[in-house]
């Protein structure tokens, strides 16, 4: 449970920024390591691709669309921030990026389900 | 609201909450709920305040989980089920039971570089300030903290590392770095940029959320980090 002095929603924003940023770190060395198999190993990507074609993988992949978003957009929210002069609109600013990561990874799961 | 209130208030001795019941009233603070304790259950309560009108900053304390200064809190405006849970600040020593020792607070004002360093002497005319530039507005919005340490309890950023130097005491470095009668801008410059400085701040917003006077030490940190990164480039002040 969140503990109350940290249930607001810039502390929200700051956790799913921390939260996306250590899934991010996580993900991309096997990101790598599967691209990687292009060049080593082209009958086991092969074998990947087709695994890419469950839909628990698709529902799992618009996750990591989501936090990938979620940690672009804010992260240009904290950029501006710190670089920008202050706007106190800073609760609208870290809602639209979580409305635009959920655009995103949306977008990107119809696309992936509609092939 | 029933005739009795069920307060958990924390005690230092025993480490654990104490539970009291307290009569409830039409009016009541948080502060009135600790005083009544005081006076009428357990006289070796020990608590802190001054004003009771939200001016001294001596009564904060956490109020079921948030920090607050109680001389202002209704009690109709926090309780829970008809329970409250009042507990010392976050981030500071415990002195006894819900007083604390303000002492690490206070060092991080000065080691921030908290106090004006003035540049004229009585002797010289008095500067005439105009209270529209753009260096009065950012050094008026944040002149109000009555250093209550109600941000700094509320700060993640200082649980997680006892060097840095806590919203309230940046916030005041900001006041200063706008005001043109001061003449330390570079050594406060340094002192906000270091280890325990503002790029420690992971802009939770905390401190604006519970400031009692709706400062925005947030913004102030923004605006510190905004100088020291243009001094890091050797950009100039403004």
């Amino acid at each position: 449970m969140i503990r109350p002095h940290r249930n607001h929603p810039l502390w929200l924003a700051f956790m799913l920024h921390r939260v996306s940023g250590v899934a991010l770190a996580l993900f991309l060395p096997i990101h790598f390591y599967v691209l990687a198999l292009a060049l080593t190993d082209p009958a086991a990507l092969n074998d990947f691709f087709a695994l890419t074609e469950n839909i628990w993988v698709k529902i799992t992949e618009f996750g990591l669309v989501f936090l990938l978003a979620a940690h672009m957009l804010g992260g240009l929210r904290l950029m501006a921030m710190e670089w920008l002069p202050w706007s106190d609109r800073q609760k609208t600013f870290a809602a639209t990026a979580v409305a635009g990561a959920f655009a995103i990874s949306c977008s990107f799961f119809l696309s992936a389900v509609s092939l | 609201m029933s005739q009795e209130l069920s307060v958990s208030v924390w005690r230092s001795e025993t480490n654990a909450f104490q539970e009291f019941a307290v009569p409830a009233q039409d009016n009541q603070t948080i502060l009135d709920v600790v005083s009544w304790i005081q006076a009428n259950s357990d006289p070796t309560l020990s608590y802190r305040f001054a004003c009771r009108v939200g001016m001294c900053g001596s009564c904060a304390m956490m109020v079921n989980g948030e920090p607050r200064w109680t001389c202002r809190t209704h009690v109709k405006k926090v309780l829970k089920s008809n329970s409250l849970q009042i507990a010392p600040l976050r981030n500071l020593p415990v002195v006894k039971d819900l007083a604390t020792d303000m002492e690490p607070f206070f060092d991080k004002w000065v080691e921030a570089k908290g106090v004006f360093q003035g540049t004229k002497t009585r002797h010289d005319a008095i500067e005439p300030i105009l209270p529209d530039t753009a260096e009065r507005v950012a050094a008026s919005t944040a002149i109000e903290c009555i250093n209550c340490a109600v941000c700094y309890a509320a700060c993640d950023s200082v649980s997680g590392n006892a060097d840095y130097l806590g919203p309230a005491a940046l916030n005041r470095a900001w006041s200063l770095v706008n005001d043109v009668r001061d003449g330390a801008y570079e050594e406060r410059i340094e002192a906000v940029s270091g280890t325990g400085g503002c790029h420690n701040c992971h802009s939770q917003g905390g401190c604006a959320k519970y400031c009692p006077n709706d400062l925005n030490p947030s913004a102030s940190i923004a605006g510190l980090k905004r100088k020291t990164t243009r001094n890091w480039f050797g950009w100039g002040r403004s």
